[in-house]
C-alpha cells in the first residue's frame, strides 16, 4: 500500500494530531514517535494504540509522528484512521 | 536618625553572624514576582557561604536560578510549603543530596515556635519599612511599589529568628505604624530597588471563570455547603484560589442572600471575592494571613475588620487559639484523592513536584466540614485515584470530595451523607468515582520512581507522613 | 438538547456530566469541509467507546444530497446513534430518502429499526410541510426548529422578542402534537445575555415545545428551571399515577383522586410532569414506585 504524507487532528487539549509518511528508504515496520502530556503514565499504550490501529488497517511500514494533548483512546483511534485514510485512500467503512 | 538600622545587604550579613550550615529564611507573599530569594542567595554566593539551610515558606518557578546555588554548594538544604518550576523538576529528579522537608502553612508556623525548625537569619521582603524595621506588606506613601498585603507567613520568622533583617523598596519615616513586623524583633534595615515585580505579586481583578467544569464543580460544592448542616448564622468559612474555589464563594453569597444568613468570619488566603461579601454585610471579619490580589491587599490596609495574622495564629496544631480550630468550612483542592480520602496536592501524577501544601493538612484537619472540589479527571490524568502518588492530608481530615461525576462523602460522616442525599445531591461511593476514571481513560502505567528520597512530607505535628522518591526518565 | 461540535473530542468526551437530556453530536455546520472525513471517525468512535449513559445520542448528519451525508448515515447507524437528525428538512420524501439509507445500514447489520429520525425545519417550505413531515416515517420521534436558516429564508432577522419565529414555532408544535411525536425550539447563540435567553425559554414553553436546543452547558440549568415543574404539581402527578396503578391492579377502569375523576389526559400530563420532573433533575428515577 503506498503511503503519502498525511495529517489528522488538532493540538487542542483532549485531541491528539497525526502525522503520517512513507517508512524511510530501507526501513521496515512502523516507527512511532510520540510526544505526550501524559508520557509518564499512558506513552506505552498509546504507541501500542497507534501501531495497532494501524496494522488492522493493512499498514505495516510508515512513520508516525504524534503530539499528544490528553486524547482517549477513542479519539486516538479515529484520528490514526483519518490520516491513514488520507494517506492511502482506504475506504474504512467497507 | 540616631539609631538607624540601615545598612548594606551584604554588611547586614557580616552583622548576622551567619555562618555556613546554618539556616536562613524567607517568606513567599511577593509570590512569582519574589525579588529576594534569588537577590540574598546571589550575594551569600558570592560572600563565599556555603551549606546553607534555606527555609521558606514557599518557593515558585521564579526561585529557578537556586538549581546553580545547589549545584555550587551554597544551599545544600531546603524547607517549604511547596516547590514548582524547574527547581521543582530538578529537585524531583535527585538534584539534592539532602531530600526537601515539606511542611504545611501551620506546621512550619508551629515548628518556628517550638523550636523544631531553628532560624538563624531571617531576610524578609516588606513593601514598607521605617529606618528601624516597622514593616508591612502594604505602603502609606506615594513610592509604594511591591504591595503584597498580609505579611502573615513572615511573622513567626521576625519573631523566632536569631537574627532579622528586614528588605524593603520603600523606606518610610518613622514610625511606620500600624505595622505587621517590629522594630522590636528586626536587627537591620537594607534598602532595594526593588523587592517584587507587582505585576506578578497578585492578580489585578480576578475573572469569574467561564470554564463550564469549574461552574458545575463550584455549583455542586455550594450545594454541598448550603446542605451540610453547618450554614447556619455566623458560621465560618475558607476558600483555595482555584477557578471552582472562587466561584463557589459567588454561589454561596446567593443563598446567604437569599436565607438571611451572615458569616462571622472568612479565614486564610483572602481574594477579592471575599472582600466583597464583606464590605456588603456579608462577612463580619475577614483573618488574613496571605491577600491574593490587589483588591485584598488594599483593604488589610484600609479596613481594621481585615485582620493580619501569623501562621501561628492561623493554622498551628499546636496552639490551640489557632483560627483553623473556629472555623466551620473549608473548601479545598486537590492534585489528587485516593478511595481513602487521602489527598496529594504537591507531586503530580507524573511523579514530579509541582504544588505545595499550603494550609491543606491544617484546614482540612481541624475545620469541622472539609470539602475537596476536584475534576474527576484533567485531561488523561485522573484526580481520584485507587492510591494518592505522595500523603498530603490523612483521609481521616477529609469529610467531602465533589466531582463532576458525583459527591462522595467519607463514611466517617454518615450524617452528612445522609443531609446531602435528602437535598437531592448525587452522593455516590469513592470506590466508584476511581472506577469510573478507569473506565474512561485506562490504568496508568506505574510511574518510574528511584531509589532516592528527594522529599519528605511533614505532618502538621511534627511526623512524617510520606516519602517523595526521586523520578527516572 | 445540546449541540456539541463533531470535531472537538475535548468537548465531546465530557458533554453529559452537565445533565443535557440529550446530545447533539453536529457533523453539519461546525465542521469544515476539509474536516468531514475526520469528524465523522471521531464521532463514530465516540458513540461507540464513550458512557453517555441515560443521555440520548443524537448526531446531526450532513444533507443526503452533498457528498457527506450518506457516509455520516453509515457511520453513526453503525455505531449505535439514537437520533439522526436530518438538516433543512423541507419535504416529506427527504425523510423517506434518509429512511431507506437508515435501512439500508440496518440491514446489514440486522437491528433493522433501532435509529431514529429528527428532521430540522429550516425554511418556510419546511414549515409549510411539517405536518407531512412529522408523519413521513414511523421513524420520527420529533421535528425541530432551525431559525437562523429560516429567518435568512423569510428575508428578515432574528429579534429578542423572536416575532418573525411565531408562525414557525406554532407551525411545528400542532404538526407534533397532531402527529404524537416531540418538538424542540431553536438555539440561542448569545451566551452572555441569560435574561433575553430566559424569556425565550419561558415563550417557547408556553407554546407547548418539550425542549430547548443549547450550544453550551452553562444554558442548562435555566432550561431546567423553567421546564421543571413545581412541587405541589409533582405531588399531585404523583398521586395520580398511583391511582391509577391501584385501580389497574383492582382491575377498575375509573380513576378518582380527592374525589374528583381523572381522565386519560389529566393522566398523560401527569407521567409527563414526572418525566420532567426526573428530567431536570429535582426528583430521582428511585422516587417513583
Amino acid at each position: 500500500m503506498e503511503i503519502k504524507n498525511a495529517v489528522a487532528g488538532t493540538l487542542e487539549s483532549g485531541d491528539i494530531l497525526i502525522q503520517i509518511g512513507p517508512a524511510k528508504p530501507g526501513d521496515t515496520g512502523l516507527a512511532v514517535d510520540l510526544e505526550s502530556s501524559v508520557a509518564a503514565q499512558f506513552g506505552k499504550q498509546i504507541k501500542e494504540l497507534i501501531a495497532g490501529t494501524l496494522k488492522e488497517l493493512g499498514i505495516e511500514n510508515a512513520v508516525v509522528k504524534a503530539t499528544d494533548k490528553g486524547a482517549l483512546d477513542c479519539t486516538i483511534r479515529a484520528r490514526v484512521t483519518a490520516a491513514a485514510v488520507r494517506s492511502t485512500g482506504k475506504d474504512v467503512w467497507k | 536618625m540616631r539609631n538607624s538600622k540601615l545598612t548594606s545587604l551584604e554588611e547586614a550579613i557580616r552583622k548576622s553572624g551567619l555562618r555556613d550550615g546554618m539556616t536562613i529564611s524567607f517568606h513567599h507573599h511577593f509570590r512569582g514576582g519574589d525579588k529576594v530569594v534569588n537577590m540574598v542567595v546571589d550575594c551569600l554566593a558570592k560572600m563565599g557561604f556555603k551549606d546553607l539551610h534555606l527555609a521558606a515558606s514557599s518557593l515558585s518557578d521564579v526561585h529557578a536560578p537556586l538549581i546553580q546555588h545547589i549545584k555550587n554548594g551554597v544551599i545544600t538544604k531546603i524547607s517549604t510549603s511547596g516547590l514548582r518550576g524547574e527547581l521543582a523538576n530538578e529537585i524531583s529528579h535527585g538534584l539534592m543530596k539532602e531530600p526537601v522537608i515539606f511542611r504545611s502553612h501551620g506546621g512550619r508556623g508551629s515548628a518556628i515556635a517550638c523550636g523544631e525548625l531553628h532560624i538563624d537569619v531571617a531576610f524578609l521582603g516588606a513593601s514598607s519599612s521605617d529606618e528601624l524595621g516597622n514593616a508591612c506588606g502594604y505602603s502609606r506613601s506615594e513610592n509604594a511599589k511591591s504591595i503584597c498585603g498580609s505579611l502573615g507567613y513572615a511573622l513567626p520568622d521576625a519573631r523566632y529568628a536569631d537574627h532579622v533583617v528586614v528588605i524593603t523598596d520603600d523606606l518610610v519615616s518613622y514610625p511606620n505604624v500600624p505595622k505587621s513586623i517590629s522594630a522590636a524583633d528586626v536587627e537591620s534595615v537594607v534598602v532595594v530597588d526593588s523587592v517584587g515585580d507587582s505585576s506578578k505579586i497578585s492578580a489585578g481583578a480576578i475573572r469569574d471563570s467561564k470554564n463550564p467544569r469549574d461552574i458545575l464543580l463550584a455549583k455542586q460544592a455550594a450545594k454541598v455547603v448550603i446542605n451540610s448542616g453547618y450554614f447556619q448564622d455566623g458560621f465560618s468559612i475558607q476558600t483555595g484560589t482555584g477557578g471552582a474555589s472562587l466561584a463557589v464563594v459567588k454561589y454561596i453569597r446567593e443563598s446567604m442572600l437569599e436565607k438571611g444568613i451572615k458569616a462571622s468570619f472568612a479565614l486564610g488566603g483572602i481574594t477579592a471575592h471575599m472582600v466583597k461579601l464583606h464590605e456588603e454585610g456579608l462577612i463580619d471579619r475577614l483573618i488574613d494571613v496571605q491577600s491574593f490580589d490587589k483588591v485584598a491587599a488594599e483593604s488589610i490596609k484600609n479596613d481594621p475588620f481585615h485582620q493580619e495574622v501569623s501562621a501561628v495564629e492561623y493554622a498551628s496544631g499546636v496552639h490551640q487559639g489557632s483560627a483553623v480550630h473556629a472555623l466551620d468550612i473549608v473548601i479545598l483542592s486537590a492534585l489528587e484523592v485516593d478511595v481513602n480520602f487521602n489527598v496529594n496536592v504537591l507531586v503530580g501524577s507524573d511523579g514530579i513536584i509541582r504544588g505545595a501544601i499550603g494550609g491543606h493538612q491544617d484546614t482540612a484537619a481541624d475545620s469541622a466540614l472539609s470539602i475537596i472540589v476536584c475534576p474527576l479527571l484533567r485531561g488523561r490524568i485522573p484526580c481520584v485515584v485507587p492510591k494518592v502518588t505522595t500523603l498530603i492530608t490523612p483521609g481521616k481530615s477529609v469529610d467531602v470530595v465533589v466531582t463532576e461525576y458525583g459527591i462522595a462523602v467519607n463514611p466517617a460522616r454518615p450524617e452528612v451523607a445522609e443531609k446531602l442525599r435528602a437535598a437531592g445531591l448525587k452522593v455516590v461511593d469513592i470506590n466508584e468515582l476511581a472506577a469510573k476514571a478507569t473506565s474512561i481513560i485506562g490504568t496508568p502505567d506505574a510511574l518510574p520512581f528511584g531509589d532516592k528520597v528527594v522529599g519528605i512530607v511533614y505532618n502538621r505535628d511534627g511526623k512524617v507522613l510520606d516519602e517523595i522518591h526521586n523520578i527516572v526518565e | 438538547m445540546m449541540f456539541v461540535p463533531g470535531n472537538n473530542p475535548g468537548m465531546m468526551a465530557d458533554a453529559h456530566i452537565y445533565g443535557p437530556d440529550s446530545i447533539m453530536l453536529d457533523l453539519e455546520d461546525s465542521v469544515t469541509m476539509a474536516e468531514k472525513d475526520a469528524a465523522r471517525l471521531l464521532v463514530h468512535n465516540a458513540l461507540k467507546s464513550i458512557d453517555y449513559g441515560d443521555t440520548e445520542m443524537v448526531v446531526r448528519i450532513n444533507p443526503l444530497n452533498t457528498p457527506y451525508g450518506k457516509k455520516d448515515v453509515e457511520a453513526v447507524v453503525k455505531a449505535g446513534v439514537d437520533v439522526i437528525r436530518m438538516p433543512k428538512t423541507e419535504t416529506a420524501e427527504e425523510v423517506k430518502e434518509l429512511e431507506e439509507e437508515i435501512l439500508k445500514v440496518e440491514t446489514e447489520l440486522g437491528c433493522i429499526g433501532r435509529t431514529q429520525i429528527m428532521a430540522a425545519i429550516e425554511s418556510a417550505l419546511g414549515v409549510v410541510n411539517a405536518y407531512a413531515i412529522a408523519t413521513a416515517s414511523k421513524r420520527m420521534m420529533g421535528i425541530a426548529l432551525g431559525a437562523e436558516d429560516y429567518s435568512a429564508n423569510l428575508k428578515t432577522n432574528r429579534t429578542p422578542g423572536g416575532a418573525e419565529l411565531l408562525m414557525a414555532r406554532e407551525t411545528i408544535v400542532v404538526a407534533a402534537r397532531a402527529a404524537g411525536i416531540s418538538c424542540f425550539d431553536t438555539v440561542y447563540s448569545n451566551l452572555d445575555d441569560m435574561e433575553t435567553f430566559r424569556k425565550e425559554v419561558e415563550l417557547i414553553k408556553t407554546l407547548g415545545f418539550d425542549g430547548k436546543s443549547i450550544i453550551n452547558p452553562r444554558q442548562i440549568e435555566v432550561v431546567n428551571e423553567i421546564f421543571a415543574p413545581t412541587a405541589k404539581e409533582i405531588e399531585k402527578s404523583l398521586k395520580i399515577v398511583a391511582a391509577i396503578k391501584e385501580a389497574q391492579a383492582k382491575g377498575s377502569g375509573v380513576i378518582a383522586v380527592n374525589g374528583k375523576m381523572v381522565d386519560k389526559p389529566v393522566v398523560i400530563r401527569a407521567e409527563r410532569t414526572i418525566a420532567l420532573a426526573i428530567a431536570s433533575g429535582i426528583m430521582n428515577k428511585e422516587d417513583v414506585q
